[in-house]
């Protein structure tokens, strides 16, 4: 095991093809990776379909070689290195298992190629599978299990090895029942805390890479845009698209202007702490002001903007109000059974402390 | 079965004014996105199909698409296209089966507000179309409102609105089916003046204090529902139950995290809501509190005894034309 570090990869599958210009933006899967994966952290990788991170993961397996820059694990580098060299374990959206062979076999096949047998083969496999809970099913053949048990064996095969740098996973829970994948949430971390292998889960689902993950990395068009812990990601995005990724719904971004001690949206003023306006004062890029749903206040005691209601939607234990302030639709998540129409005249109440400021997208906390 | 009084039957799918979105993306894979879209309006025999195209595909945001393929667009953008397709058709009927399951999970949310506002949408020449969208989400069923009718293994549990299938939920199977996370349900007893859940935490019955709600109930053993969002964690105001419980898992959705646990002698399983990112460690201990007033009773065959409180909104027309032109601008 060792600590895995990926320096300023850039991906291009057209130019690896021999197609298009290197100066074409748009042919890079992957732009100015930096990233370094401490040694048994647990971390996800998270942004929409086409952000590259199927892509990122390859490239560590050694499946894909970059265009440019250098995987290292730990003082060696493994760029040129394939899958076999590198001893990483990757676990894909749907199990990938011997269905006419045992559980048993199954398990002990990564074991067999790497020429263990004999008892030490019984033991290891015995003990994963007394972790994963597979000690009842070894003697079945892997088609009679279930979907979500067939990917539990497709785990195992990564973590009977005891040789893995890392295990990767890609959206491993696609085709788990959505009321069993909870018990699989837990599974898998249970298996980071006894065993400390580095783990990189790759996702598209914000709760999938929150639970998983210490820390999660987001991308967005094959850039990395911050990599932090939950509580950070939801506190103080680096970027409006992380605001906008992480949380249901998302942040609210409002184009603004800044104007002394205060932020000016659709011609009302909103009073910003002074730290913040200072790093706004004469900045040239386009401002946008972020708050959460959870961090606006409909009907404050004091102050707050004029807006008028749109529509409400009831989730029965919150209720998210969407109110127009000038051409602006902001989303307030609203606790308490306080009687809120559409039509209404209301005021909005931002908490201070909570407002973000960005640059062209970029956060200036 | 019958549309409009007109018993449907035994007519076939063509015969029938229904229109169709999968789950998986179905289109024409040879035909243009404009082509795709206007298919159901030539075989209609519009001569001119252009301007309904365009102003569908300005609906479903996929107007600068027009003259692509299929295979050219992301997932999203596809079944934008089999909504606009289904929508050309001008049925009377429109049914989505879990026509979001296989997008991303934001991609979702956002589709899912502009469906909202489209499904109230007038047709040209009629009143909106009967739309009947499948999803195995409760959120879901929540967001886009309307009438919720709630199945399970080949049964209809319940048909009422979707806020009173929320908060009157008919059976202890039909909270679970109907929340996410599902209710809590834990078993109780009530014998003369108190209710014990789990054989162990005491709610003592004096007039006008926590569950009063709850006073009706004779003598018996009952099984009883609390939401996560009606559980707590660290602190808790007066009348709240406490019950001693092990971590076994922290889900972060980022708004808010579920915190699974078992606890008390009968390893009652549990689900938690706090507000925000909080982690915690699997098997660490802490003290759940559990809010009496919002207790739920079920008979202990299932059915549906008290609720707590039925709190009734006046959600607006969520097709407001202004807030999905806002929606679709952000």
């Amino acid at each position: 095991m060792a600590e895995i570090l990926l320096r300023a990869i850039t991906h291009s599958y057209d130019v690896a093809r021999g197609r298009r210009d290197r100066a074409a933006s748009s042919a890079y899967a992957l732009r100015d990776i930096d990233l370094r994966w401490r040694d048994g952290g647990a971390y996800a990788l998270l942004g929409p379909s086409g952000c590259g991170k199927t892509t990122l993961l390859n490239l560590m397996s050694g499946l894909l070689r970059p265009t440019a820059g250098r995987v290292l694990f730990g003082d060696r580098d493994v760029t040129e290195l394939d899958p076999r060299q590198r001893n990483i374990a990757q676990v894909f959206q749907f199990p990938v298992i011997y269905d006419a062979f045992t559980v048993f076999e199954n398990l002990a096949f990564p074991l067999r190629n790497r020429g263990v047998k004999g008892r030490e083969l019984e033991a290891r496999v015995g003990r994963i599978a007394e972790l994963l809970e597979l000690a009842d099913v070894l003697r079945q053949r892997a088609a009679e299990l279930s979907p979500d048990q067939k990917q539990i064996v497709s785990l195992g095969r990564g973590l009977v090895r005891d040789d893995v740098a890392a295990i990767l996973f890609d959206e491993p829970l696609t085709v788990i029942d959505p009321h069993r994948k909870w018990t699989l949430r837990r599974r898998l971390r249970e298996i980071h805390r006894q065993f400390r292998h580095t783990l990189i889960y790759v996702t598209h689902d914000q709760t999938e890479a929150l639970t998983f993950a210490d820390e999660v990395v987001v991308m967005h068009e094959g850039r990395v845009l911050q990599q932090a812990t939950p509580e950070v990601l939801f506190a103080d995005p680096a970027h409006t698209y992380v605001g906008y990724f992480i949380g249901s719904p998302g942040m609210n971004v409002l184009p603004c202007d800044v104007d002394g001690d205060s932020a000016v949206i659709a011609g009302q003023r909103v009073p910003l702490p002074e730290d913040l306006a200072g790093r706004a004062a004469g900045r040239t890029g386009k401002l946008e002001l972020g708050i959460r749903p959870e961090h606006l206040v409909l009907g404050p005691p004091a102050g707050g903007v004029p807006a008028t209601v749109s529509f409400v939607e009831d989730h029965g234990r919150f209720r998210i109000v969407a109110a127009r302030l000038g051409e602006h639709l902001i989303k307030i998540r609203l606790e308490g059974d306080a009687p809120v129409t559409g039509g209404d005249a209301c005021r909005v109440g931002l908490l201070p402390e909570r407002i973000r400021l960005y640059e062209d997208g970029r956060s200036l906390s | 079965m019958r549309f409009d009084g007109v018993d449907v039957t035994r007519t076939t799918a063509q015969q029938r004014s229904v229109a169709l979105v999968y789950q998986q993306f179905i289109n024409y894979p040879s035909l243009t996105v404009r082509d795709n879209i206007a298919s159901p309006l030539r075989l209609r025999g519009v001569s001119d199909p252009g301007p309904r195209v365009r102003e569908l595909a300005r609906l479903l945001r996929i107007d600068n698409l027009l003259d692509r393929l299929p295979g050219e667009l992301s997932g999203g953008q596809q079944q934008r296209v089999a909504i606009a397709r289904a929508l050309a058709k001008d049925a009377d009927v429109v049914l989505l089966d879990e026509p979001l399951v296989n997008l991303d999970y934001k991609l979702r949310e956002d589709l899912r507000d502009e469906l909202r506002a489209l499904f109230g949408a007038a047709r040209p020449g009629g009143k909106p179309a009967t739309v009947v969208y499948a999803t195995t989400d409760p959120g879901e069923a929540l967001a886009l409102g309307g009438t919720t009718v709630l199945v399970h293994r080949g049964r209809v549990l319940q048909h009422a609105p979707a806020l009173e299938v929320y908060h009157r939920p008919a059976s202890v199977v039909a909270a679970g089916v109907a929340s996410d996370p599902p209710m809590n349900i834990i078993d109780g007893v009530v014998a003369g003046g108190e209710i014990v859940l789990a054989g162990e935490i005491r709610i003592p019955r004096p007039a006008g204090g926590p569950g009063r709600h709850l006073a009706a109930l004779g003598d018996g053993a009952y099984r009883f529902g609390i939401r996560a969002s009606d559980c707590r964690l660290g602190s808790a105001p007066a009348g709240h139950v406490a019950l001693r419980a092990r971590v076994e898992l922290g889900e972060i959705s980022g708004s808010e995290t579920f915190v699974h646990v078992r606890g008390g002698a009968a390893q009652t399983r549990l689900i938690v809501q706090h507000d925000g990112v909080v982690h915690y460690q699997l098997e660490d201990e802490l003290t759940v509190f559990i809010d009496p007033d919002r207790l739920i009773a079920f008979r202990s065959d299932g059915d549906l005894a008290l609720v707590a409180f039925y709190h009734s909104t006046d959600p607006t027309d969520p097709t407001d034309p202004s807030a999905t032109a806002a929606l679709a601008a952000r």
